[in-house]
This record gives C-alpha cells, structure tokens and sequence, in this order.
C-alpha cells in the first residue's frame, strides 16, 4: 500500500462564476514511503494547489485523498490526524513567524499537538540542530533574525511536529548558493534520520536532479513521472512547458553542438566532468 | 476558501455599460436612488424594475449574481416586511388576532418598503458589478475635484482609497497563506470557547500586521524613488473622457425619472 494515494483529484477554484480555474484536473498519484519526490512544474500548474490537498487544508473538488490508505478528509479527527503527520512548509515560511522568541514559535506546532513540556523542549532542541539554528538564539525574537535564519527557523517549526511525510514548497527560494547547499543537505539528512518521505516543490532543476523520483505537472496534469534521469531525457517535453534542464545537461548538449562526443544522460555535473575526462582519455583532446 | 469572497464585486467585462464613463455610473446612480424615493405608485416600481432589468440584460449580469448580492440582506428585508405590516395604524383592518392586527395601508407598506430595498441595492450593484474600484475612485476624483477650492484633500483622499483598494486582494492572499501556514503547524481556528478562539487568531494576526507595515514601508520607498512628491501636477495615464455612449445614458436617465412622476401624476 502506497503512503499517499491521490485518486482522481479535481480542484476548481472560484466553482460556478465567471473567475473559476481548474487547478487541478483529475490526477492519479502514489507515493511509497521514503521516497524523495522533487514535484515540478511551470508557475500556475497546480503544484501548490496540489500539496494544499496533502494534509486536508483543501478539499478537493472531486476525488480523494488517501494517507496509508484511508480518506483523509473521513472526519474531522482524520483531518486533524493528517496535519500532524503530513507537514508542510509553505513557500517564504518566515512570514508566519508570530512568536515573541525562537524557542517559542518552533514550540507552536508540538504544543497544538499537546505534547508534554519535555517532550516540547525535546523536539524543538532537535528540530533546531537539524535545520542549524544554535541554542543562542532561542530566546531572540524572531523578527532579529537574519532572513536565511528565519527560514531556518519557520521550517524547524514544522519539523518539531516529527511529520512522517515532509512537504516544502520552493524550500530554497531566495537563499543564496551556499545557503541554498547547506539547508537542502539538512533537509536531506533529516530524511534519512528520521526514516521519512519528502516531497519538494522547485523549479530549480540542480534540487530536483537530487531527488529519487520526479513528477512533473503542467496544466493540472501530471505529464512526466519518473527518475530524474529518465524525466530528463524528455528535454524538448520540458522545454515546452517552460522548465529548464539541469545546467549539466545544457552545457553537454552546447558540447554536443560543437561535435564533441558527449554520450546521452548527462544531468549532473559530476557526470560531466567524467564524461569529458573519459574523451580527453580516449586521445580526442576536447581542450 | 477566502478567495471565494468577491469584494468590490467587480465582474469584468466588455458591454457597452462596462465602457461608460464611471462618472456617468456614479451620478446615474445617484439619480437612480433619487428616483427611487419619488416613485409614488405600483407602475414607478414597475417602471424602475424594467429599468434595472434592461440594465442588467445589457451587463450581461445573470440574475443569480444580483440574488448572491442580495443574500446578506436577507435580515434587514425580513425586519423592515415585519415592522411595517404589523405596526402600521389605519382603519382598513384585514386581519386580526388578539392584539395583533394588520391592515391592509401596512401591508401595502411592507411590499413598497421592501421592493424599495431591493431594488436600491441592485441598483448599486449595477455600478459596482460593472466598474472596476479603480474606476470608481477615478470617478469620484474627478467629480468631488471642485471641492479642492475648499482645501479638501481630494487627491489624497483618493489615492488612500487607492492603495486600500489595491491591496486588499493582496492582504486576502496573504492572510490566505498565512492561516495555511499555521493550520499545517496544527492551529485550530474553528472550534473552542470565544477567548480561546481570539487567542488562537494571534498566530495569524501578528504576522499579517508585520507583513502590512512592511509592505506600507515598500510601497513608500518606491513611490519615492519614482519622485512621488503628492497630486499637484501629476497627469493620468488613464483619461476619463465622455462619449456619445454616457449622453445616451443621461438621456435615458432622465426618461426614468420623468416618466416616474409622470405615472404618480397619473396614479398608476
């Protein structure tokens, strides 16, 4: 049985006046536990629409919305149940900051989950050294905080509820390379700890070249579903709907383009560089 | 969803009453209400309901958008309908119960006081379901400009309405995002006791008042970079500019209230 069974999804918003749009149009998707599933998509494809329907903050128009099996939307402890298990990060998460300290706001989700006070103090310690927000800065107020730091700390905040499924929706949008490097190693890392399944929204296509599995959507549908190798091998699909290749792949084909004997599926820049290496061995010198 | 609320209730589109000058909607509509408080007779209302169906016809503006409208005022008909058919006085008791009587003048009256209701509200929503907010402001700047030689700051004052206009779909979204973001960290927004459920609105709140100072602070700052010094002197890229469409329109006006006086003149 699959973690997460979308069966049918339909999302209309606006439903029955002149403003409505299908977000989402009938989509089929599992996910198996432990996966990393990179979602991509061109802005306005349904991407965010579509992790809204993961913990039950919308209702799908038609269709459902299985977590290990059963109807998330079933009763009202059933929605309650998938928000804790199902968390996610939405899109500049240091917006919805509130608290007067650190410590506090990431305490915010574990206390909606009633948990004791140790425990509280437990995950939020824990949450905070995985994302590398230092114990100093707990009794800051949030708003002092520089901006990467906030986000370090609004996604702490979600990872304090120890969800089985982490959904991020553009984690790294903003941050600079490094930080970018630094908080997707994290993420990473926390995954593999914790045994869990993560699901990441991104159109940077170096993220998505990480994950296990991508899907990509475009008009509310899903219209690519696969590793990230043999995603990328539909190049001209994806630049159709407005997604870019990996710069790997861009840089091999501009070699390409130049007669250089580069083999196909090269998407990452370690590939690369051994693909190169391997004809400057075969004695046709690309330099 | 809080997208779902239509605020402004603005219906774009491309008919010839979305292209008459807002001024013309603006005092049109003002003459409409005048109107409408003339109207003496059961044929004025029939009058004024055929006016505001061929209205609405032109707008294209389906019917069941005007009852959507008229939802919220269901409270404020039914009071008024009782108030009046239960304590008007008059001799021309049709019914009677113990001390409660209605006559027949009351019951006249809560039909009229109702229509009159009805149809003043649709009547607004002809301008507003067919004039962008933006227009509106637009409009009444350029009517209320006399006023300026009275020192009221007409330019400010639109340009406030402006910006609120402006951002309140933006303050939507956000406050949009923001109950997401804390529901997924597991608020409950919907059920407890009152101050239980006032405090459970601070996470959503604080932040929304954060982000609006914040967003106040950009906007100033890029007004200023683009030499933003106040309203003297500034032109508009938009120029409001009458055409034969609005005379027609005054016209027809003026047609309702005339023939309105003329079928209470007559009795009708």
């Amino acid at each position: 049985m699959s973690l997460i069974e979308l069966r049918d999804l339909t999302h209309i918003y606006s439903q029955g006046t002149p403003f409505e749009k299908v977000a989402i149009d009938s989509l089929s998707l599992s996910i198996e536990a432990g996966q990393t599933v990179g979602l991509i998509g061109h802005t306005g494809s349904g991407k965010s629409t579509l992790i809204s329907h993961l913990n039950a903050l919308l209702k799908p128009s038609s269709g459902t919305v299985l977590l290990d099996g059963e109807d998330i939307f079933a009763s009202k402890a059933a929605i309650r149940a998938a928000r804790f298990r199902v968390g996610v990060v939405f899109q500049y998460p240091e917006y919805q900051l509130f608290e007067e300290t650190v410590f506090a706001d990431i305490a915010y989700g574990p206390k909606n989950l009633k948990l004791d006070n140790a425990e509280i103090d437990r995950r939020v310690r824990e949450a905070a050294a995985f994302v590398g927000l230092d114990a100093g800065q707990f009794d800051r107020s949030p708003l002092e905080l520089s901006g990467g730091q906030k986000r370090r700390a609004a996604i702490a905040g979600v990872l304090a509820m120890e969800p089985d499924v982490l959904v991020l929706d553009e984690p790294t949008a903003g941050l600079d390379p490094a930080g970018r490097e630094d908080l997707l190693g994290r993420l990473f890392r926390w995954r593999e700890v914790r045994g869990a399944t993560i699901i990441l929204v991104t159109h940077d296509m170096s993220i998505a070249n990480r994950c296990d599995r991508l899907v990509v959507m475009s008009e509310g549908k899903i219209v690519l579903d696969g590793t990230p190798e043999a995603v990328f091998a539909h190049g001209e699909q994806l630049v159709s709907i407005g997604l870019d290749l990996p710069a790997a792949a861009h840089i091999a084909k501009l070699l390409r383009d130049q007669g250089l004997d580069l083999p196909a599926g090269i998407y990452t820049l370690d590939r690369l560089a051994e693909a190169i290496l391997a004809l400057r061995g075969k004695g046709a010198s690309p330099c | 969803m809080l997208k779902d609320i239509t605020l402004g209730q603005y219906f774009p589109g491309d008919t010839v009453v979305h292209r008459l000058d807002p001024r013309t909607k603006l005092v049109l509509t003002l003459v409409y209400i005048a109107a409408l408080f003339m109207v003496g007779s059961w044929g004025g209302y029939a009058l004024v309901f055929a006016a505001l169906a061929s209205v609405a016809a032109v707008a294209h503006i389906r019917p069941r958008a005007l009852l959507k409208g008229l939802k919220p005022l269901v409270f404020i008909i039914v009071f008024t309908a009782v108030l009046n058919l239960f304590f008007t006085g008059g001799d021309d008791i049709l019914f009677q119960w113990r001390s409660i009587h209605v006559t027949w003048s009351g019951l006249k009256r809560a039909v009229s006081m109702v229509l009159r209701i009805l149809l003043l509200v649709s009547g607004t929503f002809m301008l507003t379901y067919t004039t962008s907010p933006l227009a509106i402001t637009d409009g009444l700047e350029k009517l209320l400009s006399p006023l300026k030689k009275l020192h009221v700051p007409v330019y400010e004052l639109s340009l406030m309405m402006c910006i609120a206009l402006r951002f309140i779909p933006t303050l939507i979204e956000e406050t949009d995002r923001i109950m997401s973001a804390q529901k997924a960290r597991g608020a409950d927004l919907e059920t407890g006791t009152l101050p239980e459920r006032a405090k459970a609105l601070l996470p959503l709140l604080i932040p929304l008042f954060i982000s609006s100072f914040r967003r106040a602070d950009e906007l100033a700052l890029a007004m200023e970079c683009r030499c933003y010094n106040g309203g003297e002197g500034r032109t508009r890229m938009k120029q409001l500019r009458m055409a034969w469409q609005d005379g027609v329109a005054f016209a027809l006006g003026a047609a309702l209230v005339a023939g309105i006086l003329l079928l209470r003149r007559l009795g009708i």
